[in-house]
């Protein structure tokens, strides 16, 4: 059993969530109220992710990430390490990763909030932000809470785009989807049933509390 | 605290319009569906904003000004409570004060609309009735410089409407703002405002008092013949023992269902056009029980088979619309002096108002 990948992908995926919850509630709530004609233009960019084989979407990151971009050359100036093969990079590899599942659902919960609700929190002297804060999140929050899982789940078992990013050191970049895998290579199969039993559980255990809690919500709501 | 209103714009709706409603007073604001009268609200609230807008209200101008930095409060068609909120906390979100003078002030509210025991209940838990009453309360807790209702009877039944509307009544003297309701009733209209305006494709076709409104040939295009009917002022004289009530009125006699109003008060009575006969004589042996005598001002002849006969009935104008043929048959010219025959039972409660 290899702990320090399960540290590593627990910690990776709960900042993934910390960092891109925040940042889908805004983006997702724009998204489902404006009405821009090149809107489908920008849905498409952001399900982008989907539908990019990861392998592809790791060489595009590695490219962006390595020491002869523009953003590789600051970062090893500023921080003295290259952002590729690095956790730093893992992470922000995650988070563009992660797009898709956490803003589509959030925007299709700002969508499902009447638009006569934000009108009349508007009416009783709210400005936009209290009114996010105190009408919208509390309605669309099952919402922002299938965003956060679905990327939390989604971190814990990447594989591509992390091997591509990361490479595989420990400590740093070695999560346990990959550690899995080299457990499997090196014939080691009982520490590899055991990491995907943990995996499966924490899979299990995270995705049956938000339909629970989602059920619960909506059943006061209704 | 007058609201001053001019707003002008082509798309996505036409608009050319203005208006004044002074503090106190209850416009109705009457049309057609698709008229624009409730892009007016919308416009006054800032959900809206035509090309050219110039509000102003309570003295200042509102124009440029986002929803939340007007002071004012709406009913919405289907209340937009918050689903999430109890009645109390739909009311004191809206409210200004912090605190305990928060509570405060949100249970005065609460038991102005008398919702004091279902302070505690979600939305979903309370009737139609109630939920209006907590949008009505919410709209008020802001303390409005204008009260916008935006036909707010609509989703509840006639007898739950028939009580809000005593409420209403009972809450004008809190209401102490220009008031604009919109809606497409006009008994609705006639009952709880003080003027009205009457819209069509985002132009105001006329406006004054009810029975002003009423006559004007430009706004029985827009609401409709069936709408149109003459408003007569009559006094209670008695209450019958059979369930009529006896009115009186310079032409005649009027016998109505029974409304409960003390013996000496002015009523208003809107008559339907379609309602009143005419006949040359006085009829006798007659069901109806009212006849009341006049004498012929216009005959306007419509489109149709029928045509609009307007009467002096003991100083005040009274509408009957009967057919091309009848006119001819009875030789009704201007002058002609005429009969008109009103079913008691026509009369409904609701076209009778203090």
């Amino acid at each position: 059993m290899d702990w320090q990948a399960l540290r590593l992908s627990l910690l990776l995926a709960s900042l993934t969530v910390v960092i891109l919850v925040p940042i889908a509630i805004f983006s997702g709530r724009r998204l489902a109220l404006s009405k821009r004609k090149s809107l489908p233009i920008i849905e498409a960019m952001i399900a982008l992710p989907l539908v990019l084989p990861p392998t592809v979407l790791g060489f595009y990151l590695l490219s962006a990430f390595g020491r002869s971009s523009p953003l590789g050359q600051i970062w090893q100036s500023v921080f003295g390490h290259t952002l590729a093969f690095s956790f730093e990079g893992l992470l922000l590899a995650s988070i563009i990763v992660n797009i898709p599942f956490a803003v589509q659902p959030i925007q299709r919960g700002f969508e499902a909030v009447p638009q006569e609700l934000r009108e009349a929190a508007a009416c009783s002297g709210m400005s936009p932000l209290m009114s996010l804060w105190k009408i919208e999140l509390p309605l669309a929050w099952p919402a922002v809470l299938t965003g956060a899982v679905l990327t939390f789940a989604h971190t814990l078992g990447e594989f591509g785009v992390v091997l591509m990013v990361g490479g595989a050191i420990p400590g740093e970049t070695k999560t346990i989807a990959i550690s899995i895998y080299d457990k499997v290579q090196s014939f080691n199969s009982s520490s590899a049933a055991q990491m995907s039993a943990v995996l499966l559980a924490v899979s299990i255990t995270t995705i049956t509390l938000t339909f629970l809690m989602s059920r619960k919500i909506g059943r006061r709501l209704s | 605290m007058t609201l001053s209103v001019r707003l002008k714009a082509d798309l996505p709706i036409a608009l050319d319009l203005s208006f004044e409603v002074k503090a106190g007073e209850m416009l109705a604001l009457v049309g057609p569906s698709g008229s624009g009268k409730s892009t007016v609200l919308r416009s006054i609230a800032g959900l809206f904003h035509p090309a050219q807008s110039e509000v102003t209200a309570n003295g200042a101008s509102w124009s440029g000004l986002p929803t939340h930095q007007r002071r004012v409060g709406m009913v919405f068609q289907s209340y937009a409570l918050f689903p999430h909120l109890t009645t109390l906390g739909n009311i004191s979100i809206a409210l200004k004060e912090t605190g305990e003078a928060r509570t405060i002030e949100a249970r005065r509210l609460l038991k102005l609309v008398g919702l004091s025991d279902v302070a505690n209940r979600l939305p979903a838990e309370l009737s139609g009735g109630q939920q209006q009453r907590v949008a009505i309360a919410r709209a008020l807790a802001r303390k409005p410089d204008v009260l916008l209702l935006d036909e707010p009877f609509s989703a509840v039944d006639r007898p739950t409407r028939e009580i809000l509307y005593k409420e209403i009544e009972a809450l004008r003297s809190e209401l102490s703002m220009p008031v604009i309701l919109v809606t497409h009733d006009m008994d609705e209209a006639q009952r709880l405002a003080d003027r009205m305006a009457v819209i069509d494709k985002g132009r105001l076709v006329c406006q004054g008092s009810l029975a002003e409104v009423a006559l004007d040939p430009r706004a029985m295009r827009v609401l409709g013949l069936r709408e149109t009917g003459a408003v007569l002022t009559a006094r209670v004289k008695a209450q019958e023992t059979d369930g009529l009530t006896r009115l009186e009125h310079p032409a005649g006699v009027l016998f109505v269902p029974q409304i409960r109003e003390e013996i000496g008060t002015e009523v208003k009575l809107r008559l339907l056009a379609h309602d009143v006969m005419l006949a040359s004589q006085r009829p006798s042996e007659i069901s109806a029980l009212n006849v009341i005598e006049g004498t012929v001002l216009s005959i306007t002849p419509g489109d149709g088979p029928g045509a609009m006969v307007r009467l002096d009935a003991g100083g005040e104008i009274l509408l009957a619309r009967i057919t091309r043929r009848s006119v001819a048959a009875l030789g009704l010219n201007e002058g002609s002096k005429c009969f008109a025959v009103l079913k008691s039972l026509a009369i409904a409660r609701d076209r009778v108002h203090r």
